[in-house]
């Protein structure tokens, strides 16, 4: 019974505590004595701070201390950044914790209060009193390259954070120059407001009289935390605890360490108190971290018979007004490598050029440069088969890398380690009948009616590791996991581990690994994490990698388990070890399964250690070090369904069916839910969310009154189907999960809505695909034609 | 997301509230908060005291006399959206009402804090202005009835006076051969409208014997689409016709008016709107007939 749980659709236990209210959030947390931060944020978007005033703020009522960058000047170091980008000639600007003299995007801090409620903070940040100095801003990347642009950082020149240039496979200018067909494209991958149900929150509780502090924090990897804000704050990492309590979500933008909760803790230090601080929904959409803001010029070199033999692009990858945490290997690492797509591709080059603009630092945003690559290679396959009068389908067949089961190598210099895209393709074509689709298409039109088909065939890279790349791609960190499995004397376990899930479901799906290795209930599993003083090393949940690589981890710990557990019962049975068989929780002399130990016996025997084998270690615990040999490659392909309305432009979304590969599936309910947050995500890329910035740097899409999320009444039920190829090189076979659906969707509905809008002779339009826009399109078309 | 600190009194009748509204220099009524408490949190008002009105049930209920209907200015979108009442006799209002916001919103949000808060992106301004609605006002010389044209003064200014209190709105029931509805682009974000369209029409034998057409949403206050009504009343009603009438909204749309954001611009909801006033008066008319 146990061992099958591994691979059914058991509930998240996360949830009982979630949705009822009594799991505890970061600003839920009570420390006697605690005062309350609140952050004084440029309400300008570029200025010179002619002076700061906070006497009537700091005289107010309750207010225990206000302070500016003038005190946190040499205490605390600016915000790192962390990925040094190798080759790239970048740049980093000092991201000040509390800004000096010049102010670079609206929401850059500029002083901080700390009183003893919150209301009292707030209403004194009313009395700080600013002199600013407004200058030119630039808030798109591709005018911020341009000549003349306004300059936000003295030392650096043209705004350029880097350029990073991927080179792989044949001659690119020459394929272009033979090419029967060249497709070409501009896409603007619009900001992306992250959105995490939590905003963010930062307590810190410092002790003067031992130097030690805790941290609690909202972050997807707290032992980053813990590093950096060592480094950042100066309290050494064995005096420094950080907790990760109940985390809402994150999407990406919990990954960055901020400036504010260096300040937060900086407030503590200096207070001897604990403080905290959380933001407002208003001051998240400011102050953490947005996504995407690509401006991609691409294109695509092709036979007349519809082979790829060439991809070109140069992208203006906005940064926002400093390099955030992990910045400059999204819109380069984790998007230019993977270029080559699902497909075949001769020739690849790329130019990056990363770029500051007086906007919120961009981070990681669910499918982190994933998305953005896929967007590009879908759009122009699209593209070609447009341009040669193929069947999208048809044209992704010609191209697709074959079948392939232990490595396949791309021109951009990855090895995907399994796929069969042509087979995930077939399936989906299956699963949605696509040749009827056509037809009804077809016939929709003849009645004046518009329907779209849109398909992304994708593949992505996750499950983030080796360590070696880390080092080689300039990644200031590992990308290994670790995880400790202690069995108790009554045969329950606890799991400790590095990484950090919030919201993804590990917490069950860790407790079926066990089962399914062990063979216990996975209800006797605890899975602990988030706390950097009782779990081991870890290095955070992001990437799609904590069941990736955290997964194995504790796969093999539980291996070494059972390789001790076996020894220890071949003792009791008075056996020898190479006779030893194990099924499902039970070790036994081959051949008679009915005298038998179960693993809750050998805990227990372990444990007291009465009769232990000679040389063999009292306990029943192992630890294990996982470093993936390479990353993973989860693969599948999507298929959007659209029609719309040309006297408004409305879209409505009609159908999304969506096949996809992550190898075994742990627990395939929470796959699914992985697969429909994903889409979703995606979705509202396609048709909703843009954050907008005027162009003084204002962001016009303040709240969420103005910034659309996805919801659900406007979204067709998703059917989601899987294949199942399992990774050549990962203990149980799995690949990542977590944002495959945001990487394939958008392009799926994009490509959807172009396809419907075919009849008008549309060309592109940019995202999100707004009624004024999709009809604007039209409006251009009819002109021109 | 703080508000800035104000007192706070609880009215328990309305005679109450006018005495605590006087009594109370820069004071404003609180109903369902729904629109207030945001202005609040984001510190784009700093009134010195709320009244709350909230918890007086003589302003809370619907109720008919056989010709004309009485809605209590507390009653909430949730039980207008649920009103039988409301549905057989001024269904655009039960219509639009439905559509706002969300179940939070419905619950806790009024028909008076609605019209008195006078949002042009609203939906229920735009359906009492076509219902031809009454709102009942009482200050400090008693009541008084102020109708559409009157009521909405502009963007966010109707003619409720400082010190009083809307206490109601009444309409006169649909008759026979009469119907209204309402058909709304919401934006994806907050839901208001982007552009609302209220209809009502009275049909005989197949023929429109009178009609009025009311949008909102893109304009600050609701306006009448006179050209549109002009191009039905006394003719058969087909669905061309209703097409053809639809597309004379923009005649009524003063472009210096237009309401436009970063959304969706003035220009195109002016050259779209012709599709929501269409949207109203198919259901209107399929209601009548
Ligand atoms: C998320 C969200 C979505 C929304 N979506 C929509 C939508 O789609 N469509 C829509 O129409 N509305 C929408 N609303 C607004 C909602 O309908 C509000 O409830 C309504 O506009 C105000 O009603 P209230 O009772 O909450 O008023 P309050 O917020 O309490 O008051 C609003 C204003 O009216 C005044 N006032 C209230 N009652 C009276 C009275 N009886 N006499 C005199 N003055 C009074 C108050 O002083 C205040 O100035 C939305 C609101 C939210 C928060």
């Amino acid at each position: 019974m146990s061992a099958s749980t591994f691979g059914s659709g058991i509930r998240r236990r996360e949830d009982p505590r979630l949705i009822t209210g009594s799991a505890s959030y970061t600003d839920d947390i009570v420390l006697p004595g605690m005062l309350h931060a609140a952050m004084l944020r440029s309400p300008y978007a570029h200025a010179r701070i002619e002076s700061i005033d906070t006497a009537a703020a700091a005289a107010a009522s309750g207010v225990v201390a206000v302070y500016t960058g003038t005190d946190t000047e040499g205490e605390i170091a600016p915000a790192p950044c962390a990925w040094l980008l190798p080759d790239s000639g970048l740049k980093i600007a000092d991201y000040h914790c509390i800004a000096k003299d010049t102010v670079r995007y609206v929401g850059d801090i500029v002083a901080v209060v700390v009183a003893e409620s919150r209301y009292e903070a707030y209403d004194a940040l009313d009395l700080i009193e600013v002199d600013y100095d407004p200058l030119d801003a630039v808030v798109e990347p591709k005018q911020s390259a341009a000549e003349g642009a306004p300059q936000l950082h003295d030392e650096i020149e043209g705004n350029q954070a880097f350029h990073w240039t991927v080179t792989g496979g044949g001659d690119i200018g020459e394929a272009f120059e033979n090419a029967d067909v060249v497709v070409k494209e501009t896409i603007v991958q619009q900001r992306l407001i992250p959105n995490a149900m939590e905003t963010r929150a930062a307590l810190a509780s410092y002790t003067p009289a031992t130097g030690e502090l805790t941290l609690w924090n909202t972050t997807q990897n707290p032992h980053i935390v813990r590093f950096l804000c060592s480094l950042v704050a100066g309290v050494p990492e064995d005096r420094l605890r950080v907790i990760a309590p109940e985390v809402g979500g994150g999407f990406g933008s919990k990954i960055a360490v901020y400036p504010a909760d260096f300040v937060t803790v900086f407030c503590s230090k200096k207070l001897g108190a604990p403080v905290k601080w959380a933001e407002t929904r208003s001051e998240n959409y400011q102050a953490t971290t947005h996504g995407r803001d690509h401006v991609q010029e691409i294109e695509l070199a092709a036979t007349k018979d519809g082979k790829i033999v060439g991809l070109r692009a140069t992208v203006w990858a906005g940064m926002g007004a400093y390099l955030s945490t992990a910045a400059p290997g999204i819109p380069t690492i984790l998007h230019g490598l993977m270029l080559s797509g699902v497909y075949d591709i001769p020739a690849i080059h790329e130019d990056v050029y990363g770029l500051y603009t007086n906007t919120t630092p961009v981070e990681a945003y669910r499918g982190a440069g994933r998305p953005e690559a896929t967007f590009m290679v879908e759009r122009l396959v699209d593209l070609l088969a447009a341009e040669i009068g193929l069947d999208p389908v048809e044209v992704r067949r010609r191209n697709f890398i074959p079948k392939f089961d232990d490595g396949h190598d791309v021109v951009t210099g990855l090895t995907y380690d399994s796929g069969n895209y042509d087979g995930a393709l077939a399936k989906l074509l299956d699963k949605a009948g696509y040749d009827q689709l056509r037809a009804e298409q077809a016939a929709a039109r003849e009645q004046g009616r518009h329907i779209g088909l849109g398909l992304s065939t994708y593949v992505e890279i996750c499950g983030l590791g080796p360590s070696q790349v880390a080092g080689a791609i300039g990644f200031q960190g590992g990308l290994w996991e670790s995880a400790i499995l202690r069995f108790h004397p009554s045969g329950k376990v606890h799991v400790m581990i590095g990484a950090s899930p919030h919201g993804q479901g590990e917490e069950t799906t860790f407790a079926q690994i066990v089962a399914g290795e062990l063979g216990v209930s996975p209800d006797d599993v605890k899975v602990i994490h988030g706390d950097t003083d009782n779990t081991p090393m870890g290095w955070g949940t992001y990437g799609s990698r904590t069941t990736a690589v955290g997964g194995a981890a504790l796969a093999l710990a539980a291996r070494k388990i059972r390789d001790k557990a076996k020894v220890i019962a071949a003792h009791l049975l008075e056996a020898a070890v190479e006779d030893m068989e194990y099924d499902d929780g039970k070790f036994f002399v081959k051949g008679s399964p009915d005298s038998s130990k179960t693993i809750q016996d050998i805990a227990l025997m372990a444990n007291v250690a009465w009769n232990m084998p000679e040389g063999v270690e009292a306990g029943l615990e192992a630890t294990s070090f996982y470093d993936p040999p390479n990353f993973v490659f989860p693969y599948g392909a999507h298929l959007a369904v659209v029609e719309i309305d040309p006297e408004t432009g409305h879209v409505t979304l009609v159908r999304y069916v969506a096949v996809d590969d992550c190898g075994p599936q742990i627990n395939p309910v929470i796959v699914e839910g992985q697969v429909h947050g994903g889409i979703v995500q995606g979705i509202g890329q396609a048709l909703w969310e843009e954050g907008v910035y005027d162009e003084d740097g204002q962001l016009l899409t303040g709240t969420m009154l103005d910034y659309a999320l996805p919801r659900a009444d406007r979204l067709p039920n998703i059917e989601v189907h899987s294949t199942v190829t399992p990774s050549p090189h990962h203990p149980l076979g799995v690949k990542g999960i977590g944002e495959a659906g945001t990487i394939a969707s958008t392009a799926a509905v994009y490509n959807a809505v172009i396809d419907a809008l075919q009849p008008f002779g549309v060309e592109g339009v940019n995202m999100p695909l707004t009624p004024e826009r999709v009809w604007r399109s039209i409006q251009e078309a009819q002109g021109r034609n | 997301m703080f508000a800035p600190e104000f007192d706070y009194y609880r009215a328990g009748s309305v005679a109450e509230a006018r005495e605590l509204l006087d009594a109370h220099p820069d004071s404003t009524v609180l109903a369902g908060g729904h629109s207030l408490i945001p202005i609040l949190k984001l510190r784009l008002a700093a009134p010195a005291a709320l009244i709350d009105i909230g918890r007086i049930d003589a302003l809370r209920g619907i109720a008919s006399d056989g010709s004309t209907i009485r809605i209590g200015a507390l009653t909430t979108h949730a039980e207008i959206a649920a009103s039988d009442l409301l549905k057989g006799k001024a269904a655009a209002l039960p219509e639009a009402a439905g559509q706002i916001g969300d179940p939070a919103v419905r619950n806790r949000g009024t028909i008076g804090g609605n019209v008195a808060h006078a949002d042009p992106a609203s939906d229920l301004p735009a359906v009492l202005a076509c219902l031809g609605a009454a709102f009942v006002i009482e200050g400090a010389d008693g009541e008084r009835r102020v109708s559409a044209p009157d009521f909405f003064q502009g963007l966010m200014t109707t003619a409720v006076g400082e010190d009083e209190i809307l206490t109601g709105v009444e309409l006169s029931e649909a008759g026979d051969g009469e119907a209204s509805a309402y058909s709304k682009f919401a934006h994806p974000a907050s839901r208001y409208a982007v552009i609302g369209t209220a209809a009502k029409v009275g049909l005989s034998d197949g023929v429109c014997t009178s009609a009025r057409v009311v949008v909102g949403g893109l304009v600050p206050a609701p306006v009448r689409a006179g050209a549109v009504e002009q191009a039905l009343v006394g003719q058969a009603v087909t669905t061309e016709l209703i097409a053809e009438a639809s597309r004379k909204v923009g005649d009524s749309l003063d472009d210096d008016d237009l309401l436009g954001d970063v959304y969706a611009s003035a220009g195109y909801r002016k050259a779209s709107a012709h599709a929501w006033v269409r949207g109203a008066l198919s259901a209107a008319v399929a209601r009548a007939g």
